[in-house]
């Protein structure tokens, strides 16, 4: 129920909707509760709407623990 | 996909689970509630169970939206659709939830109600815009991962001046239903449901932050850990428990950094704060009235609200005797305990509301694991 996908915004449209990209699929959301979303940032995508925004650097420090845990 | 599959693999899984066989003390048993439904499916489909120390146990909780909704919601929608000659829209999840005399919204439409699955609320409005002279209501489920959504269809709703939409609201709230389970005596005895920690909800901290965590760590000195829905997430969250109970701390850690901070989504909360307020009390499967745990449109909005529209009641209806649904919600017991597990009850034909949704706990064992309960017999 409370599924959500990280999505790029490919391009946005007016000034509470964008178009995101997932995976090579195209969809059409609201971003007004992520106003800040810019081009080429990760948002994450519920019934819709995006949520939230992903941060890259905070993902890739998650990532760099998992591979320093396991060395 | 990226930020998706780089946290589902099956190798670095592996290693997290040996790290945590390796720091979790042999004299001493864990006991772990994920809330979420989102991990439980995890949980389930990814084999995380098998990476995981025999000493070492995930008990399911109630977040899974579907699971905790109650008969009588399922029935008000069904009788605004079959006695009101409304078009009712909700999603998928909701549509094959048991209710009273062996209907669902589902075989209310196969009788012929106007029943409409969405993927957004924004569908909902769409179709009040393209039916006029039809009553639009949207039948909405879910945490605050799902509320804030409807309260911007509300608020579109207000602004397109739409005559013919409301929302039947059932949307609840995580902090007061961890609340309920931590005062419950399963728990609060510490014989029946002992819980050393919580998986921390990963998308509904997305909007409501980390921060309405920290009185259960300081309150109920009880560890949380907010993960994100992946393997990898989980298996990583579980670690960072096993680490608190070890060092005797009971703290909230966030996991789920890349998305989760502690204030939150601000601007998804003030949506929610503008259209909906607390409800004095609300049924859910499983756990009875819990207080403060639930939403309903305030007087503002009150043209949206179906409740009143309608002018609506609610009517209790009791589960089916044999369902254990409600202990399974609590954590008291496991689907297996339940004597219509995986025969009278499956996903195909569920008979509780927990093999309704893949996030249930009934539905994610009957698709993932119910082949390991079966000893293998070497011929």
């Amino acid at each position: 129920m409370c599924l959500a996908l990280p999505a790029r915004v490919a391009e946005r449209v007016g000034m509470d909707h964008a178009i995101v990209d997932l995976g090579g699929v195209r969809k059409r959301i609201s971003i007004a509760l992520v106003p800040e979303a810019r081009v080429g940032d990760y948002v994450i995508v519920h019934v819709g709407y995006a949520i939230g925004l992903l941060d890259p650097e905070e993902a890739q420090a998650t990532l760099q623990l998992f591979a320093e845990m396991s060395a | 996909m990226k930020y998706v599959d780089e946290f589902r693999d099956g190798d670095l899984a592996r290693r997290i689970g040996a790290n945590i066989a390796h720091e979790a003390d042999p004299s001493r048993d864990y006991r772990f509630m994920e809330f979420c439904g989102g991990h439980t499916h995890a949980i389930a489909r990814y084999g995380v169970v098998d990476l995981l120390p025999d000493n070492l146990r995930m008990i399911h909780g109630p977040g899974c939206p579907v699971c905790v909704l109650p008969i009588g919601r399922v029935d008000m929608a069904i009788r605004l659709a079959f006695e009101r000659d409304v078009m009712l829209c909700t999603y998928g999840d909701v549509m094959r939830v048991p209710a009273s005399d062996g209907l669902s919204l589902m075989r209310a439409k196969a009788r012929g109600a106007d029943i409409r699955m969405v993927y957004s609320p924004l569908d909902a409005l769409k179709l009040a815009g393209a039916n006029p002279g039809r009553e639009v209501v949207f039948f909405a489920i879910g945490f605050e991962t799902t509320t804030p959504p409807t309260a911007l269809a509300i608020r579109q709703a207000e602004s397109d001046g739409l005559q013919n939409f409301s929302v039947l609201c059932s949307h609840v709230l995580t902090p007061a239903a961890i609340t309920h389970i931590l005062r419950s005596p399963e728990v609060q005895d510490y014989r029946t449901v002992p819980i050393d920690g919580f998986v921390g909800p990963a998308h509904v901290s997305i909007v409501i932050g980390s921060r309405p965590y920290e009185g259960f760590a300081t309150t109920y000195r009880k560890p949380v850990v907010i993960a994100g829905f992946e393997p990898l997430d989980v298996m990583q969250a579980i670690l960072m428990l096993v680490r608190q109970v070890n060092e005797g701390r009971a703290e909230v850690e966030n996991e789920f950094t890349r998305a989760v901070t502690r204030e939150g989504n601000a601007c998804a909360q003030a949506a929610m704060g503008d259209v909906f307020e607390v409800r004095e009390s609300f049924e859910w499967r499983g756990l009875g009235q819990v207080p403060a745990s639930a939403l309903k449109i305030r007087g503002d909005y009150a043209l949206f609200d179906a409740e009143t529209r309608f002018d609506l009641d609610y009517r209790p209806v009791a589960d089916h005797k044999q369902c254990e649904c409600g202990a399974i919600l609590r954590g008291v017991k496991k689907p297996t305990e339940c004597k219509l597990f995986g025969n009278v009850c499956t996903p195909e034909t569920p008979m509780g509301s927990c093999m309704v949704s893949s996030e249930g706990a009934c539905a994610a064992h009957y698709s993932y694991g119910r082949f390991r309960d079966i000893p293998v017999v070497s011929s």
